[in-house]
């Protein structure tokens, strides 16, 4: 590589007495003093979170309303803080869904474990727990920070689907080839 | 309907006068501080200090309408006014330690020095001016505590005793922080008020024509800068001496201990400087007596040099009295004046903290070789130069 010799000129009069320099910068804050903030007034206005943000880990539902969870408990085995316990549970015989046979009787995720790395929405195979955009997790207990099933669901909510992956089974099944 | 106060007894007067000039000091001194944290957030694209709610509101608010300030509410505490009510609430009643391994007597007196020459300074520095008729004839009066030939002498004289609060407070503290902060404080301090009374001589000099009586009175000072009409003659003094302005500023900015002349606090370096072992209301006095200081430091500047209560170059507020028609109401000409007067110490104090902003912290040996090697040299030929041209043109 070739050496650039960059010659350096010696500063003039009017730059070794600072005065140009120290009006220049004056003039750069004054700009800024008049500018609009660069800050969010915070617990009123939230930041946009940005697509594939790993917020705290949900469940979600299917747009049919159903739970997507079969209680295979990859998600527990995978996790690396162990912050996820699974009880399984069997779905009743009565149940419009018997056919999926297993869901979770219960689902914590303790989020004093969480280290948000998504390896558990990575390894789900039904798309079921999600990292939405819920950043902050606060609580005044240690049992207040570990989300049980029922509030998983609610901060989940139900997400599109982009596969239908039963449905499409289903059909299938339908046509004589089901697997 | 005023004869009743100019009835009172001399020493009465003086001290409802005194105590009303400390009274507009002190909330203004105190008001900096929040002027300070707003406007370091604004030039930094931040909002600034704006929740606090004014005092009680938040328990009352529950209770309806009850504590809410109508229609401008919101506007303060937007401003962060109330944050100043807290701030205050804090200084007073929080616990206030004397550490274990100070020298308690001094560490008390440090900060009360402090106050005093911040507060005393204010005496001679006139305010405004109205028209008094004395003996038949209507004479130009200055608003002043103490109306004293010696004026600028005075502010020099007293203002230079705080240098010892700073040296008193690193001393006592028994800490090398607070000592080398009291230490570096004292030698900026005295370097700097050098150059600082060199670059006033001139302006004396010619205040003090052959012939006259010699005064170093600043309302004298403000006289001669109040011409009519487009006379080279009686201009703002800063057109004239332009580089004892420049000099003033830049000590006045040592002497204040405002960045880029912070070095006797310089938190980077040496936690707080002379102030490292201070808190709560000890703390707050030394803060008022800095911004008392810039205040002060200010009003001489603007007295000096731009005009003191003039509104602008060649229109003075004789005239723009005579225009709104209150040269005759001595109360109301002085309000306007003491108006235009404050109104430039605000756009001073905003300018001290705009520089702050702007310009980083010099090193220490640069501030003694700014102070030594560039600005004395420049203020004493500043002074021979004009000296020489005095000289002639007065001969």
């Amino acid at each position: 590589m070739a050496v650039i010799q960059v010659e350096r000129k010696p500063l003039t009069f009017a730059e070794r007495t600072y005065i140009p320099q120290i009006i220049g910068g004056l003039r750069t804050t004054l700009k800024h003093f008049f500018a609009p903030n660069v800050t969010l007034s915070y617990p009123e206005q939230r930041p946009e979170i940005p697509k594939g943000y790993r917020g705290v880990p949900t469940l979600v539902k299917d747009p049919h309303g159903r739970e997507k969870c079969v209680s295979c408990q990859l998600c527990e085995f995978v996790c690396p803080p162990k912050a996820i316990r699974i009880t399984p549970g069997e779905i009743a015989e009565t149940s419009d869904n018997a056919h999926v046979e297993k869901g979770p009787k219960a689902f914590e995720i303790d989020m004093l474990r969480c280290i948000y790395c998504g390896l558990c929405q990575e390894v789900c195979p039904e798309e079921a727990i999600w990292l939405q955009n819920q950043f902050s997790m606060s609580g005044y207990t240690r049992a207040e920070m570990v989300n049980d099933k029922a509030r998983l669901y609610e901060l989940g909510g139900t997400l599109p689907d982009d596969h239908f992956k039963w449905d499409k089974k289903k059909t299938a099944e339908g046509h004589g080839n089901a697997h | 309907m005023f004869d009743f106060y100019f009835n009172l007894p001399l020493i009465v007067r003086l001290i409802v006068q005194a105590g009303a000039v400390i009274l507009v000091l002190f909330p203004i001194a105190a008001a900096c501080s929040m002027a300070e944290r707003k406007i370091s957030a604004w030039i930094q694209g931040r909002p600034g200090p704006n929740r606090t709610l004014a005092p009680l509101a938040g328990f009352l608010a529950p209770l309806g309408l009850v504590g809410r300030i109508p229609f401008i509410g919101p506007f303060l505490q937007q401003m962060g006014i109330f944050q100043l009510a807290a701030d205050g609430g804090k200084f007073t009643f929080k616990e206030d330690p004397v550490p274990g391994h100070v020298n308690k007597f001094y560490f008390v007196l440090a900060p009360i020095i402090a106050m005093i020459p911040a507060l005393t300074t204010v005496v001679v520095v006139p305010l405004g001016a109205y028209f008094a008729v004395v003996d038949g004839v209507s004479v130009l009066k200055p608003i002043v505590l103490a109306d004293v030939d010696i004026g600028l002498l005075a502010v020099f004289a007293i203002s230079s005793l705080g240098v010892y609060s700073v040296i008193l407070a690193g001393w006592a503290s028994n800490s090398k922080y607070a000592f080398l902060g009291g230490v570096r404080a004292s030698a900026q301090l005295i370097s700097y008020e050098l150059s600082m009374t060199l670059s006033v001589l001139p302006v004396f000099l010619w205040i003090n024509a052959p012939g006259g009586h010699g005064t170093l009175s600043l309302f004298d000072a403000v006289q001669l800068q109040s011409g009519t009409g487009f006379h080279w003659d009686s201009l703002w003094f800063i057109f004239y001496f332009p580089v004892s302005a420049f000099i003033f500023l830049v000590a006045l900015f040592a002497e204040t201990n405002r960045a880029p002349f912070d070095m006797p606090e310089s938190e980077s370096e040496l936690v707080a400087g002379f102030h490292t072992e201070y808190g709560a209301f000890k703390w707050s006095l030394f803060f008022l007596a800095e911004y008392s200081h810039m205040i002060i430091g200010s009003a001489v500047a603007i007295l000096l040099f731009f005009g003191g209560w003039n509104p602008l170059p060649w229109i003075p507020l004789t005239t723009l009295a005579q225009w709104i028609h209150v040269a005759d109401k001595p109360l109301l000409m002085g309000l306007v004046g003491i108006a235009i007067f404050m109104g430039k110490v605000f756009f001073s104090i905003f300018f001290f903290m705009w520089v702050r902003w702007t310009l980083p912290r010099f090193r220490y040996d640069q501030v003694m070789h700014l102070g030594w090697k560039k600005l004395l040299p420049l203020s004493i030929a500043n002074l021979i130069f004009y000296t020489l041209g005095i000289a002639l043109l007065q001969k």
